[in-house]
């Protein structure tokens, strides 16, 4: 535990600290908010924090971009997780967007994005189709 | 000469066929009965050509599928199984001719689904009798259990649904949470499954382990009745009679206690279970379930309750014996598969030919009616002296050896529990004849039920039952005076399971 | 040509099902969309079995995608653990399509019909990729393709129920987060490791000393894949998803799409880490045993009560995904094996009762129960379908359900665990009452007078496939040898840990 009063080593590993942050940030939001919209958005940060935490281990202090030069001793950044990361990245707009649509469709459909009042609809319509399918088969006892 | 392995096949195959040629002529009545009646000719042929090749000294070991070394679907033939087989197939001509008489005397529906259903329960009978491991008894067991419960569910009334789920929810209940880990265990000890002379448990199991896994066995065939696990048996008795007749008195009970016999003799071994004394609680629960199950026997007014509460406790004859854990016990286990097969069927199909010619189904309200209907009541006086165990009749044999066998293991308890259920018997069933012959009383029990006026020609309507209603118990009730004297035959031909030799 | 076929058939198993995807769309004609469709499915169907013959020797296969040799290249890495979950989605597949064409000219309207297939092509395509691959980042990316398609899927539903729309919105969101904990789990192996390379991060952890960074990337993986595969209790979305979501997408969704998560979890504790000792066994042993034993009975008791047919079989699914969990934590070769055989098994059988359910709503309208009452006279074959398949559910000797419960319950005697093979008959018991509700209210009830069309039996592009899988379950419920035999060696592969047993075969294009 005395690690984390050493100053080198809390300031040392800054982007975890901060992963870690915008990570727990970020789900919060989805688990916290009742807003569709606003549970896309809090995914959003929870991925962002997922690059970052990708990005930053990639980083070498020091490191160039790793293009191509005739000096071998040059050290260069680890290109592998960034380009990891675009892949996430294109994934992660492929999810908003698709999340984006279904919200929109909800709300065509529900005429709400608040997802307590959409579970409410949700029972009544459970609760709806039941009642009838009971009614029916009643009546069919009672015609047989 | 057919080849052994080919009989063996026939025998699953013909009511397999029977199954398919009920549904092939669904609407053709005659074509349908007479066919099944042909193979069931042919079955009882087909399984007394394997009696006779056994006596000849054919071998029949034949896989079907193999899974694993000691794992594998597997027949074979042994003299238990063949005796079984020998009951089932014979009786299952009788029921047949019989169930044509009944289900068309009481114009039931689906008449074709209940013979296909009826067909496909013979086969997995066939299967349990000609097993080969326990692997496959198990495979054949769960089959007979899921083709009967279309038949208890028959009348699509509440009442069947009722009793339907009753009778699925202990069968399939007990045989997958206590017989499959039971079969699964014991295949994990002995690393085979394979039915063997002696016991394939090994030289050094724990007394501890045989008494748990007997237990597992022992209330996991929930068809061998053992209480608390009867309930069943009452319930599957809003199934047309021929139905219980059949499976709930021979079949399917049958298989249940033929179940525990071969465990007894081809998995834990009987000398191992004499060594260990793991048996020991199963008189005791065996003996309770055979007095218990008399006592509710007496006080149910249904004719088919007191005759299924009978089974119940009868069953448990052939449980003690396997308790008992000697030779004689085995042996006397086994003859009373024959003689209570013989004995149950015929009062169940003259209880099913009084409901067809009266409707009736309580005791009490059968009073008299022995003048009227002779035949069926003399079958049923006959079948009911061979269940309470009077010379000449064959149930005589078969109480004789379990009395024997309780007195060499030096069992008080049992040898009481078998007096006094002998007497039992006697005060359940014999009262259904003497009632039936007793005068009828003037103007009382008929008209209540049936029209309520005009007492004396109404009851001088009732008749007997449709020839093939009557002739089947007739002709089984005689089948018991003949077995008195092959008894010793019986005795003779499965005494080899017993030896050391195996044959 | 042929030899060319071949000797990329990893690579072709997965890339033509992608290719037909945006094809099917292109042509814009619904037919053509469905044939391109269907001869992929098949020919990818047809390479799978090739493969699982290859590797049935215990071998490993390995393809070089481009040449690139790995660990710098990305590899599909096939033994006979991903051959047969291979051959699971590529069945499935190959069934449910033409019992989808029929099905969703009621479901879906008919300008959505060629989306509707390049989606399916793309969730198929996602999973056989993650079956396939050797990279753990590629299983990522794999996964977000099925799991992106599926969503769409799921919310086609729509049409027919409104609820499909907040469905698929709960799945996504539970589902993303799902794979977002499996990346960062990625992200530390790499951070520990520097490589993602399956075989090269087995051998790289075996060799590293235990650090907390590689402990929280298992957790982290574990947790996020549970998500995906329903691990009780974070199986919230998949009721939803599987109840609303059209018949079709439900057949195929339950007998594939959990299991292949299931195959990503298996292949990272067994191949990647090492689930022998230490943490991972602890894991399995103290977490995923308890929980997939309440799975086991909370599911199944969850099930008895509901309404809704596909509700029930839903809940069902979560309590099965609990069988294929607890034959993993025996860390026995039977109990492993029992895994990846109840996962065949509970494929075809799930399948089977999701497709005849789906016949059932197609006709009736509905899948609450009290639709189905009567449909044993009115849709004869329907009912003896889940019957059958009902019956293989509970796990009735001659179905292949039985086969599964037979080696679990002997895996877990041999691993001494006796208890719990009275936990596995128990949940069966439950199972009885599930399967017993249907099938009374199927055979002892009216059916309804009040529809305005009298209720008929499925047409035949339906019941086909659907029988098809029936007869399947009966044959592998007797003949179970083959199925058995492969998760054996998957067992055996899977149990020696690694990825790379010394006996792997290089295919595709040689060089570079």
């Amino acid at each position: 535990m005395d690690r984390l009063l050493d100053p080198s080593f809390v300031l040392g590993h800054m982007n975890y600290w901060l992963f870690v942050v915008l990570m727990m940030t970020g789900l919060y939001i989805v688990v916290a908010r009742g807003n569709l919209l606003k549970k896309i958005v809090g995914l959003n940060i929870f991925q962002a924090a997922v690059f970052m935490l990708y990005i930053s281990a990639g980083k070498v202090r020091g490191g160039t971009a790793p293009i191509l030069t005739d000096n071998p001793g040059e050290a260069y950044s680890n290109p592998l997780p960034h380009v990891l990361i675009l892949t996430a990245i294109v994934v992660g707009i492929a999810t908003t967007a698709l999340g984006l649509a279904l919200t929109t469709r909800i709300n065509e459909v529900y005429g709400t994005i608040e997802e307590d009042e959409i579970l409410e609809i949700d029972h009544q319509e459970t609760e709806r189709e039941v009642a009838a399918i009971l009614a029916t088969s009643a009546q069919d006892s009672a015609n047989a | 000469m057919i080849a052994p392995h080919i009989l063996l096949l026939l025998c699953l195959a013909i009511p397999l066929v029977g199954f398919g040629w009920c549904w092939l002529f669904r609407n053709s009545p005659n074509m349908r009965d007479g066919g099944v009646f042909a193979l069931a000719l042919l079955l009882a042929l087909a399984v007394i050509s394997i009696f006779r090749a056994f006596n000849g000294g054919a071998e029949f070991d034949l896989v079907l599928v193999q899974f694993q070394p000691g794992l594998s679907l597997a027949l074979n033939a042994e003299p238990l199984g063949i005796v079984f087989a020998l009951v089932a197939s014979t009786l299952w001509i009788a029921t047949h001719v019989y169930g044509v008489g009944y289900m068309r005397g009481n114009n039931e529906k689906k008449q074709a689904s209940f013979f296909s259903c009826f067909a496909f329960a013979i086969f997995a009978t066939m299967g349990i009798a000609f097993s080969a491991n326990l692997l496959t008894l198990f495979l054949f067991y769960e089959l007979l259990t899921i083709s009967t419960y279309p038949l208890v569910a028959h009348k699509e009334t509440e009442e069947a649904q009722k009793g339907a789920r009753v009778y699925l929810g202990i069968l399939m209940g007990t045989s997958i949470v206590l017989f499959l880990p039971g079969v699964v265990w014991v295949y994990a000890t002995a690393g085979t499954l394979d039915f063997v002379q002696g016991g394939i448990l090994g030289p050094n199991v724990k007394p501890a382990f045989v008494g748990i896994l007997l237990a597992l066995f022992a209330f996991g065939v929930g068809k061998a009745a053992v209480m608390p696990f009867h309930r069943w048996l009452p319930a599957a008795m809003v199934a047309p009679t021929p139905v219980s007749a059949l499976l709930h008195a021979v079949a399917v009970v049958k298989a249940g206690v033929f179940t525990i016999l071969k465990l007894d003799v081809y998995i834990f071994g009987t000398d191992v279970l004499t060594k260990t004394g793991a048996s020991q609680w199963l008189v005791w629960v065996a003996g309770g379930s055979i007095i218990i199950a008399s006592l509710i026997a007496m006080s149910q007014d249904n004719l088919k309750r007191r005759l299924a509460y009978s089974t119940v406790s009868q069953l448990s004859y052939i449980t003690l014996g396997v308790a008992l854990a000697n030779s004689l016990g085995v042996l006397g286990g086994g003859l009373h598969i024959v003689t209570h097969a013989f004995g149950k069927i015929t009062l169940f199909m003259c209880a099913g030919a009084i409901y067809v010619a009266t409707h009736k189904t309580e005791i009490s309200q059968m009073r008299g009616l022995g003048r009227q209907m002779p035949i069926t009541f003399t079958a049923f006086g006959i079948g009911a002296l061979s269940i309470i165990g009077l010379p000449p009749l064959a149930g005589a044999w078969s109480k004789w050896e379990l009395l024997l066998a309780s007195a060499s293991a030096g069992q008080w308890f049992a040898i009481a529990v078998l007096m006094i259920s002998s007497l039992l018997n006697v005060a359940y069933l014999l009262p259904i004849v003497v009632r039936g012959f007793m005068p009828a009383p003037a103007g009382e029990t008929l008209d209540d039920t049936v029209s309520g006026s005009g007492s004396g020609s109404r009851w001088a309507q009732v008749r007997e039952a449709p020839v093939l209603c009557y002739l089947p118990p007739a002709l089984t009730a005689f089948g018991c005076i003949v077995l008195f004297f092959y008894a010793g035959d019986i005795i003779g031909f499965m005494s080899p399971i017993v030896t050391e030799s195996g044959r | 040509m042929l030899e060319g076929i071949v000797q990329n058939a990893p690579l072709l198993a997965i890339m033509l099902p992608l290719i037909a995807a945006p094809v099917a769309v292109l042509f814009g004609n619904k037919s053509v969309a469905f044939y391109i469709s269907g001869a992929t499915l098949v020919l990818s169907f047809a390479l799978c079995v090739y493969m699982a013959l290859l590797v049935s020797d215990g071998s490993i296969l390995s393809y070089h995608i481009g040449g690139w040799a790995p660990p710098i290249g990305i590899e599909y890495r096939i033994d006979a653990a991903n051959a047969m979950v291979m051959i699971i989605v590529s069945a499935m597949g190959a069934l449910v399509l033409p019992y989808a064409r029929a099905s969703i000219e009621k479901e879906i309207s008919p300008g959505h019909h060629t989306m509707f297939y390049a989606c399916y092509m793309l969730c198929f395509t996602g999973l056989m990729g993650v079956a396939a691959t050797g990279d753990a980042f590629n299983v990522f990316v794999f996964l977000e393709i099925s799991s992106l398609s599926t969503y769409v899927l799921v919310a086609m539903g729509a049409r027919q129920d409104k609820r499909a729309l907040s469905a698929a919105y709960d799945y996504l969101i539970l589902g993303t987060v799902g794979a977002t904990f499996f990346v960062i789990g990625l992200g530390f192996l790499y951070i520990a490791t520097g490589t993602l390379n399956m075989v090269d991060l087995a051998d790289k952890l075996a060799n590293s000393p235990d650090n907390k960074t590689i402990r929280a990337g298992f957790a982290l993986i574990v947790i996020g894949m549970g998500l995906k595969l329903a691990l009780f209790p974070l199986h919230r979305w998949l009721p939803g998803a599987y109840s609303y979501a059209p018949s079709a997408v439900s057949a195929f969704l339950a007998s594939t799409a959990t299991k292949v998560a299931l195959y990503v979890v298996i292949r990272f504790t067994f191949s990647v880490y090492d689930a022998s000792s230490g943490f991972e066994r602890t894991t399995l042993e103290y977490i995923i045993l308890p929980l997939a034993i309440t799975a086991m009975f909370t599911a199944s008791a969850v099930a008895i009560f509901q309404m809704n047919v596909k509700k029930l079989l839903a809940y069902s699914s979560v309590s099965q995904i609990g069988y294929m969990l607890l034959g993993l934590t025996y860390l026995n070769q039977t109990g492993v094996a029992a895994s990846f055989i109840h996962m065949f098994n509970h494929a075809m059988t799930k399948g089977a009762l999701f497709m005849a359910v789906g016949m059932v709503v197609w006709r009736t309208g509905s899948a609450l129960l009290p639709s189905f009452a009567g449909i044993g006279r009115t849709m004869p074959w329907t009912a003896a379908a889940i019957v059958v398949a009902g019956l293989s559910l509970i796990g009735v000797p001659a179905t292949a359900g039985f086969v599964s419960k037979w080696v679990l319950m002997a895996g877990a005697f041999e691993r001494g665990w006796w208890p719990v093979s009275f936990a596995i008959v128990g949940s069966s018991v439950l199972a009885v009452i599930y399967v017993w509700r249907l099938v009374e209210v199927m055979y002892f009830q009216e059916p309804k007078a009040t529809t305005k069309d009298p209720v008929r039996e499925a047409p035949l592009a339906m019941l086909v496939p659907t029988w098809i899988l029936i007869l399947a379950i009966v044959w592998f419920g007797i003949a179970a040898n083959a199925p058995v035999e492969l998760a054996r060696i998957a067992a055996d592969g899977l149990l020696a840990g690694g990825f790379d047993n010394g006996q792997t075969v290089i295919l595709g294009i040689p060089g570079r």
